[in-house]
């Protein structure tokens, strides 16, 4: 009733060719927009913006990208915490051996760099394929944690790798309380997903997705893989190191290599796999997932009044957490994309199904 | 002459030991086509279970003896890999068959973690010790063939002819048995193999609980070396490089992918490590074995990747 496209004609190529052709998606995505641009700083507190909706933007970034790779192009990555340090390391030095660099310019140079060693790490995609190609994206992992606890020259000689940085502004505006630092997080998301989201749909997006679905009959058809996989590397690892850059640079403000260890590739895996493979939407559901249920599960005892000792509750946390991750997968393997897009399946009839 | 043979020796042990864990690798991988991430996990889980029951077991039971309390450990340990096989068959593979890979790469992952936390809340998070009196002495040898001799670990030579006695074990028991014939025509093609009235549930149970078991050697060995303690189910992360390196699909693969990265790693460290500013073991592995793959993408002895349109 409320969810239907009868009577919504579409008289030009144009109106034919929009991100969302539905009125209703229309009016529900600028709803969205509106209430995370101007009702979540405004109502949340400092704690809710520092531990859940920073974390969320950036992740979900991080998330956007590695779904250019993984979903899209069927390349699975194990790096993904490595191109992540590679942004915000990369973005740090241009920080702060040039003075008076824009913080813009220097998140985007990092993710720059960021780049150039996705499409390095991307090469042996080439000839390697499928878990053989997971397993090698760790020498990407491996590789830089070392270089950045081990190379001075890319943590400007600071002893143990840690760096932070301070006094971040654009245009003059200080980039200081958790509201700002939420907007300026925010504002490139919303700028990337429209990017991904336009990507994904043309040309370079269709040849992902052929790549993907079996790179043999595409290269049978025309398309180059080099050219298709390397470029899924590069923008995957170009919007993966501009998340890096975020979130040392806005949510951590000072951090070390561990920040973008393993764990934070096997992280971003989950969100993107439980979220959805090959879905945008997909990567902000399951950052969302990822990001509240720890901290669900962490205040669990204490919304109860159950009082549990700290080192058990943090392995209970893991149990959980793992079982969840299972469970998911069993009930739903395409993620919450789908059960999404069921739900709007559904919606269409409603009330009156078939 | 003598050190680089000390080296060397050091180096193909170690291997021995990764190819221990990567074995576990192979063997789910071939028979169910699960990349089975939780394989560190599990050598986590069992060396924890041995370890604790060691401790428990003879004051339950009121006796004092090393040799018994060890073997009764080893077979309460064996009996729980056996049963964390079944449940992890009962309640996720059953549910996932037919799904990608890299679904059931996550599921594993999502095992991981439960295998981590449960391990580490049913037996303690503490840093525990499994002596099976292995003896700790070094050894000189070729003594009279270099001057001073080339020194060998004991410890880490039982631990390689304990690796070595496995394979062995293994290799008949796929060759030679009924169930092993059932194993590798499951690993061949699960449909066929089911048509031919394999019971696919059962086999994938059976090899599940061998992998158990060969993490539980791998468990005892390397937690007699470092102590058991979280940092055990990382060393999963050093066999990765090793199972690539031989072939998702190969046994004889995983023991000589095992002894080349052993032997490289070692070499790397002494030899290029100290002009890179030291610590590239943590990379050095993976490195090797992408540069392996770039020429044979398939690993040294797997399968050939055959792609039909």
């Amino acid at each position: 009733m409320l969810y239907r496209e009868n009577g919504q004609f579409k008289t030009s190529y144009r109106s034919d060719q929009q991100i969302f052709p539905i009125l209703q998606d229309r009016i529900s995505i600028g709803l969205l927009l509106a209430a995370a641009f101007v009702l979540v700083p405004l109502l949340s507190s400092n704690y809710l913006l520092t531990a859940i909706f920073i974390p969320f933007v950036i992740l979900s970034l991080a998330a956007l990208g590695l779904n250019i790779l993984v979903g899209y192009c069927g390349q699975i990555s194990l790096g993904t915490g490595a191109f992540m340090a590679v942004g915000a390391y990369a973005a740090y030095n241009f920080q702060v051996r040039i003075e008076g660099m824009p913080l813009i310019a220097s998140l985007l140079l990092g993710g720059l760099f960021s780049t150039a060693v996705g499409v390095l790490f991307g090469i042996p995609s080439l000839r390697i394929k499928g878990l053989y190609l997971a397993v090698a994206t760790l020498a990407a992992q491996f590789f830089v944690d070392w270089a950045c606890l081990r190379l001075k020259w890319v943590t400007n000689d600071s002893s143990s790798g840690s760096v932070s940085v301070a006094g971040l502004n654009v245009l003059g505006m200080p980039i200081e309380s958790p509201a700002q630092k939420y907007l300026f997080a925010l504002i490139f998301l919303a700028l990337f997903a429209l990017l991904a989201k336009n990507l994904v749909r043309s040309a370079i997006g269709r040849e992902w997705m052929a790549i993907r679905d079996m790179d043999v009959a595409a290269a049978v058809i025309g398309i180059r893989p080099v050219y298709a996989k390397l470029t899924a590397f590069a923008v995957s690892s170009f919007i993966v190191g501009v998340a890096g850059g975020l979130w040392g640079f806005v949510h951590l403000g000072s951090w070390e290599p561990a920040a973008f260890n393993i764990d934070r590739s096997f992280q971003l895996l989950f969100m993107v796999i439980i979220g959805g493979l090959g879905s945008i939407m997909g990567s902000f559901f399951g950052a969302a997932f990822i990001v509240v249920l720890p901290i669900v599960l962490d205040a669990l005892p204490y919304w109860f009044g159950v009082p549990i000792d700290t080192a058990i509750a943090s392995h209970l946390t893991f149990m959980i957490f793992g079982a969840l991750i299972v469970f998911f997968l069993i009930v739903e393997p395409h993620g919450i994309a789908r059960l999404w897009s069921t739900a709007k399946e559904k919606l269409r009839l409603w009330p009156f199904p078939h | 002459m003598g050190f680089l043979l000390e080296t060397l020796f050091g180096g193909l042990m170690v291997g021995m030991l990764y190819s221990l864990i990567a074995l576990g690798f192979v063997l789910i991988y071939k028979a169910s086509g699960v990349f089975n991430f939780a394989q560190g996990a599990m050598v986590l889980f069992a060396a924890l279970a041995m370890a604790r029951f060691y401790e428990w077991l003879p004051k339950l039971l009121g006796f004092d003896n090393m040799l018994l309390a060890n073997v009764l450990a080893f077979a309460g340990a064996v009996l729980v890999m056996i049963g964390i096989a079944w449940l992890i068959e009962r309640l996720v593979l059953r549910h996932l068959v037919n799904q990608e890979h890299i679904t059931l790469l996550m599921a594993t992952l999502g095992i991981t973690y439960f295998l981590e936390g449960f391990g580490q809340t049913l037996f303690g998070s503490d840093i525990y010790k499994i002596d099976v009196g292995m003896p700790k002495d070094p050894i000189l040898a070729f003594e009279r063939l270099f001057e001073g001799g080339v020194l060998i670990n004991k410890e880490d030579l039982y631990a390689a002819v304990i690796a070595a006695v496995l394979v062995a074990l293994l290799a008949l028991f796929f060759q030679k048995t009924a169930t092993g014939r059932a194993l590798r025509a499951v690993a061949d093609d699960h449909q066929a193999a089911q048509s031919i009235g394999i019971p696919l549930g059962r086999i994938w149970i059976i090899v599940w609980a061998v992998a158990g078991f060969v993490a539980l050697v791998a468990g005892v060995i390397w937690g007699s070396k470092l102590g058991v303690q979280f940092s055990l189910s990382l060393v999963a992360l050093k066999a990765l490089p090793v199972v690539i390196l031989g072939g998702l699909t190969s046994v004889p693969g995983a023991i000589i992918g095992g002894l080349i990265i052993g032997v490289g790693e070692k070499l790397s460290e002494i030899y290029i490590g100290p002009k890179l500013g030291g610590g590239i073991e943590i990379w050095f592995a993976y490195v090797l074995a992408l540069l392996f793959l770039l020429v044979r993408p398939q690993g040294l002895f797997g399968e050939k990747i055959i792609d039909r349109v």
